[in-house]
C-alpha cells in the first residue's frame, strides 16, 4: 500500500547523479593541520574575534561573536595556537575576516556549553543553546536559525518542517545522515517543536531515497506529532517555498517568508546540529561536505572540521582526475563556481562538486524557440524567456511588473532549454539592476 | 597528496551548471520521424511523384536557408532540421500532380520570406510552410486544387483526370466520403492530409515525447467537432476531412508561433477551430485551415501577454 506522493505544481526533473556517492558511508575526515574561521558565515552581521593572535583554543571555543541578533557566534574546530586574524578568501566570492587556528594535535574540548541528555531544557533555554552553539541553515543560505526560532509579534507558527529533500544533483549529505543519524534529527525536530510550542512537525524526503523515508519512519514511530511525507522527486523540491506547498499546501506570498504563513522549515544537517548543541553541548564545529563530480578520484560523504580547505578534502578523497575544471561550492543547480581550492569549508558548505572541463563546458546558445520548456518548468509560474529579454533589452520597468523578485534563482529554465540560452543569467542581471535602482531610489529620497 | 591532482585551471560561471541533454535539432528531427506515417502513406497511395515532390520541397527548404545564411553571413544552421521540417510540411499540403517547380518555388518563398526574412528560427511570427502554401493558393489557384481522383495505391492505374477532395464534395454536391475512408486516405487530397490514421499515429507519438501541448489539437478539433455538430453537420467528417488534422498536430502546434502559455494554447487553438468552421461553413472557399491558423499566428503575441499566469504566492500578497 503506498501513500499518495506529494509535490507542488510544475518543476523539472533532472538528472539525479547520486549514484558515486549515496551508498557511501559517512567517514572521518583526518584532521586538517590548519583551519581558516571565517567570522561570518551566515546571514547577518559579522563576529568579532573574541581571542587574539597567539592565543590556545580549544575545540567548541567561542572565537567570535556579535551583539546582533541576527547573527551566529563562530567557534574553533581544533585545538591549538590562533596564527593569524586576517581576511581570508571565501566560497562566498569575497574575503571575509578570519581565524587562522593551527592545530596542536590534540583533541582538547573547550566544554562551555552545557549538556541536557536526559530531559529537554524549556523553549527558552533551547533557542539561547541554539544561538549559543552558532547553529544557522545548513542547506546553504546559513540564516541563523535562533531567528527564525523568535517569530515577530503576531506571527503564529505551527508546522515545523525538515527539509531532506536534497533535490541538488550529486549531493548525497542529507540522505546519508538520515540514514545514519536518524534519531538525532528527530531528537532535534522535537527541540525545535518544543522551541516553538508546535503541536506538528514533517519530514519531507523525495522518493528517489526510500530508504531514508523508512529510516526516518522507524525512528519517528514514537512520535505521533512527527509525520513522515514522501516527495516526489521533482526539482526544486527542496526549496523552501515548493516544500511548503507541497506539505502544508499553504502558499508563502511573493516577497514573504515561510513564517508568513506559520512555517518554519529546517535542514537536515541542522537538526542534526541542534541535537549535538542540546544533548551533548557541542557546538557547530563540523558539518557533512558531499566530495563528488565527474573530476574527483574517490567521491564520498566526509564530516569535516568546519574551516578545512577545500584542498585538504580534494586530497582526502584521492585527488583529480583532470587539473582543469569546474570547482562548485553546493550542488551543480544553484552552487557558486570557485577561482580556488584555498577556501575553508564553512557552515553553509553542502558539497563540493568538480567537474571535468568537457562536462563543464557550457553549450553555445542558439535562438529560442518559443518550446515554452522554461515556462513549465518555472515552479514560481515566471516566464523566464520574458524575463530573460526584457533583461537582455534592458527593459527594467517591464522586468518589475513581471515579477522578476520572485525569481527563486533555482535554475531550471537554464537547465531544461533546448538552445541553451543562459536564461537565469539573463534574469540575474536583471535582478541586480533592480536592486540597484531601487537602492538609489531610496537614497535620492532619504538625502532630499 | 595521495597521487590525484589538485591544481586547477578553473571555469568559473553562474549556476546551473548542469543542462538538459535535449537540443534543437533533437525535437526537429523528432517532428520529422512523426511525419514518416504520413510520408510513407503518400507513397503508399500517390507512388512516386509523391516522394519527388517531398524531396524537391525538403532540398529547396533546406538550400534556401543555407543560402540566406551565407548571404547575410551568418552562422548556417541547416543541420538543426527545421528547415527540413518546413519544407516537408508544405510538401504534404500540396495536390499529388502538382508541378514541381511551382513546389520548389513555393518551399523558396516559404523560407526565405517566411522564415528568413524576419531573422530566421524563433523570430517567424507565422508558420514557415503555411505562408509557402498561402503564397501558392494565391499565385496558383488552379493548380493547387485540381486533385488526383483517388483510384488505388501504387501499382494500380492512377487516373489523372479531376478529382474532388472530400470537402469539395460536401460543398458543392452535398455528397459525404465514407468514415473509413477518411480515416486511411483512400481519397483525392493533399499528400500528407489524406490519411488521419497516420497523422495521428504521428502526434500520438509527438504527445507522447512531450514536444506538442495536447491543448492545441484538442482546443482546435474539439472546437471544430462540436460547433459543425451545433450547426447540424456531422463532426466526425469535418475532423476527418481536409487539412485540419496536419493542420491540427503539425502545424498550430509548432512552437515558434504558438503561445508559451497553457491558457494561451488554449486560447488560441478554440479560435483556430473557430475560423476553420466559420470558413468551411460560410466561406466561398471548402478549405480554411491554412488561413485560420496564420491569421491566429499574428495574434500570439497579443495572447502570451494577456495569459501570463500567476504567480506563486501572488494572489496572498496583496491581501
Ligand atoms: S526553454 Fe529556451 S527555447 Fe524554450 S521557450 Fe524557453 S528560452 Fe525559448
Ligand atoms: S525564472 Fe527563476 S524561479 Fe523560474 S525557473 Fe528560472 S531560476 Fe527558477
Amino acid at each position: 500500500m503506498k501513500a499518495k506522493v506529494k509535490t507542488f505544481p510544475q518543476g523539472a526533473h533532472i538528472y539525479e547523479l547520486k549514484g558515486d556517492t549515496a551508498a557511501k558511508n559517512i567517514v572521518d575526515t583526518s584532521p586538517p593541520e590548519e583551519v581558516v574561521i571565517p567570522l561570518q558565515q551566515h546571514i547577518g552581521a559579522p563576529c568579532k574575534p573574541l581571542i587574539e593572535k597567539g592565543d590556545h583554543v580549544k575545540i567548541g571555543q567561542k572565537i567570535g561573536a556579535s551583539d546582533s541578533f541576527v547573527s551566529a557566534p563562530v567557534h574553533a574546530s581544533i585545538s591549538g595556537q590562533v596564527t593569524a586574524i586576517e581576511p581570508r578568501k571565501t566560497s562566498l566570492g569575497r574575503k571575509v575576516l578570519s581565524v587562522v587556528i593551527k592545530a596542536n594535535g590534540q583533541q582538547e574540548f573547550a566544554g562551555e556549553l552545557r549538556g541536557f541528555r536526559d530531559e529537554l531544557p524549556d523553549g527558552e533555554q533551547i533557542i539561547s543553546l541554539i544561538r549559543e552553539a552558532g547553529i544557522v541553515g545548513m542547506g546553504g543560505a546559513a540564516f541563523p536559525t535562533h531567528v527564525k526560532l523568535s517569530p515577530p509579534e503576531g506571527k503564529e507558527i505551527d508546522r515545523v518542517i525538515v527539509n531532506g529533500c536534497e533535490c541538488e544533483p550529486y549531493l548525497t549529505g542529507d540522505h546519508r545522515l538520515m540514514l545514519e543519524n536518524s534519531e538525532d534529527i528527530i531528537f532535534g525536530l522535537i527541540a525545535i517543536m518544543k522551541a516553538l510550542g508546535v503541536k506538528k512537525g514533517f519530514i519531507g524526503i523525495e522518493e528517489n531515497k526510500m530508504d531514508a523515508i523508512i529510516s526516518m519512519k522507524d525512528a519517528s514511530s514514537p512520535n505521533q506529532n512527527i509525520e513522515v511525507i514522501p516527495l516526489k522527486t521533482k526539482y526544486p523540491q527542496g526549496a523552501e517555498k515548493m516544500l511548503i506547498k507541497a506539505i502544508v499546501n499553504r502558499e508563502v506570498p511573493s516577497g514573504g517568508l515561510p513564517l508568513d504563513v506559520g512555517v518554519v522549515v529546517i535542514n537536515t544537517g541542522t537538526a542534526k546540529a541542534v541535537t549535538d548543541a542540546i544533548s551533548n553541548g557541542i557546538p557547530l564545529v563540523e558539518r557533512i561536505v558531499t566530495v563528488t563530480g565527474s573530476n574527483i578520484k574517490n567521491p564520498g560523504n566526509l564530516r569535516v572540521r568546519i574551516g578545512t580547505s577545500f584542498r585538504h578534502l580534494i586530497a582526502e578523497c584521492g585527488g583529480l582526475n583532470e587539473e582543469s575544471g569546474k570547482i562548485i561550492m553546493g550542488g551543480p543547480m544553484m552552487g557558486k563556481t570557485q577561482h580556488t581550492l584555498d577556501i575553508p569549508v564553512m557552515k553553509g558548505t553542502s558539497g563540493i562538486v568538480l567537474l571535468t572541463g568537457d562536462e563543464a563546458a557550457a553549450a553555445e546558445p542558439g535562438p529560442c524557440i518559443r518550446c515554452a520548456r522554461c515556462v513549465d518548468v518555472c515552479p514560481v509560474n515566471l516566464v523566464p524567456i520574458g524575463l530573460a529579454n526584457c533583461s537582455e533589452h534592458e527593459k527594467f520597468g517591464d522586468l518589475e511588473s513581471l515579477h522578476v523578485l520572485d525569481c527563486i534563482e533555482c535554475g531550471s529554465c537554464s537547465y531544461i532549454c533546448p538552445a541553451k540560452r543562459p536564461l537565469l543569467h539573463w534574469i540575474r542581471l536583471g535582478k541586480a539592476k533592480i536592486a540597484a535602482m531601487r537602492a538609489a531610489a531610496r537614497n535620492s529620497t532619504s538625502s532630499k | 597528496m595521495m597521487g590525484g591532482k589538485t591544481a586547477v585551471d578553473t571555469i568559473v560561471s553562474s549556476s546551473p551548471h548542469l543542462q538538459s541533454k535535449e537540443t534543437i535539432s533533437g525535437i526537429m528531427y523528432t517532428v520529422l520521424i512523426a511525419l514518416i506515417p504520413a510520408v510513407l502513406v503518400s507513397i503508399y497511395l500517390f507512388g512516386m511523384k509523391s516522394l519527388y515532390l517531398m524531396l524537391a520541397c525538403s532540398i529547396f527548404a533546406v538550400a534556401t536557408e543555407g543560402a540566406v545564411q551565407k548571404l547575410r553571413q551568418k552562422e548556417v544552421t541547416i543541420n538543426d532540421g527545421s528547415a527540413l521540417i518546413t519544407g516537408l510540411l508544405l510538401a504534404l499540403t500540396l495536390p499529388p500532380d502538382f508541378p514541381m517547380i511551382l513546389a520548389i518555388l513555393g518551399s523558396v518563398i516559404a523560407i526565405a520570406i517566411g522564415k528568413q526574412a524576419y531573422g530566421g528560427l524563433g523570430h517567424n511570427p507565422f508558420n514557415p510552410a503555411l505562408v509557402g502554401r498561402a503564397f501558392l493558393v494565391i499565385s496558383f489557384p488552379v493548380e493547387m486544387t485540381t486533385w488526383t481522383k483517388w483510384v488505388g495505391p501504387v501499382g494500380a492505374a492512377i487516373d489523372t483526370q479531376t478529382g474532388a477532395t472530400p470537402l469539395n464534395w460536401m460543398k458543392t454536391e452535398g455528397i459525404m466520403t465514407d468514415y473509413s475512408a477518411l480515416f486511411w486516405g483512400n481519397i483525392s487530397g493533399s499528400l500528407g492530409e489524406v490519411s488521419a490514421f497516420a497523422i495521428l499515429l504521428g502526434g500520438l507519438y509527438l504527445l507522447y515525447k512531450g514536444y506538442i501541448d495536447w491543448r492545441i489539437p484538442l482546443s482546435v478539433l474539439g472546437s471544430v467537432a462540436l460547433l459543425a455538430f451545433l450547426v447540424g453537420e456531422d463532426p466526425l467528417f469535418h475532423l476527418l476531412a481536409g487539412g485540419l488534422m496536419l493542420g491540427a498536430f503539425f502545424m498550430a502546434t509548432d512552437m515558434v508561433t504558438s503561445p508559451i502559455t497553457k491558457l494561451g494554447r488554449w486560447i488560441f487553438g478554440l479560435t483556430i477551430g473557430f475560423l476553420v468552421w466559420l470558413f468551411r461553413i460560410y466561406g466561398g472557399y471548402p478549405e480554411g485551415v491554412m488561413f485560420a491558423i496564420l491569421l491566429v499566428n499574428m495574434a500570439v503575441p497579443l495572447i502570451d501577454r494577456y495569459t501570463a499566469p500567476r504567480i506563486l504566492g501572488e494572489v496572498k500578497a496583496r491581501g
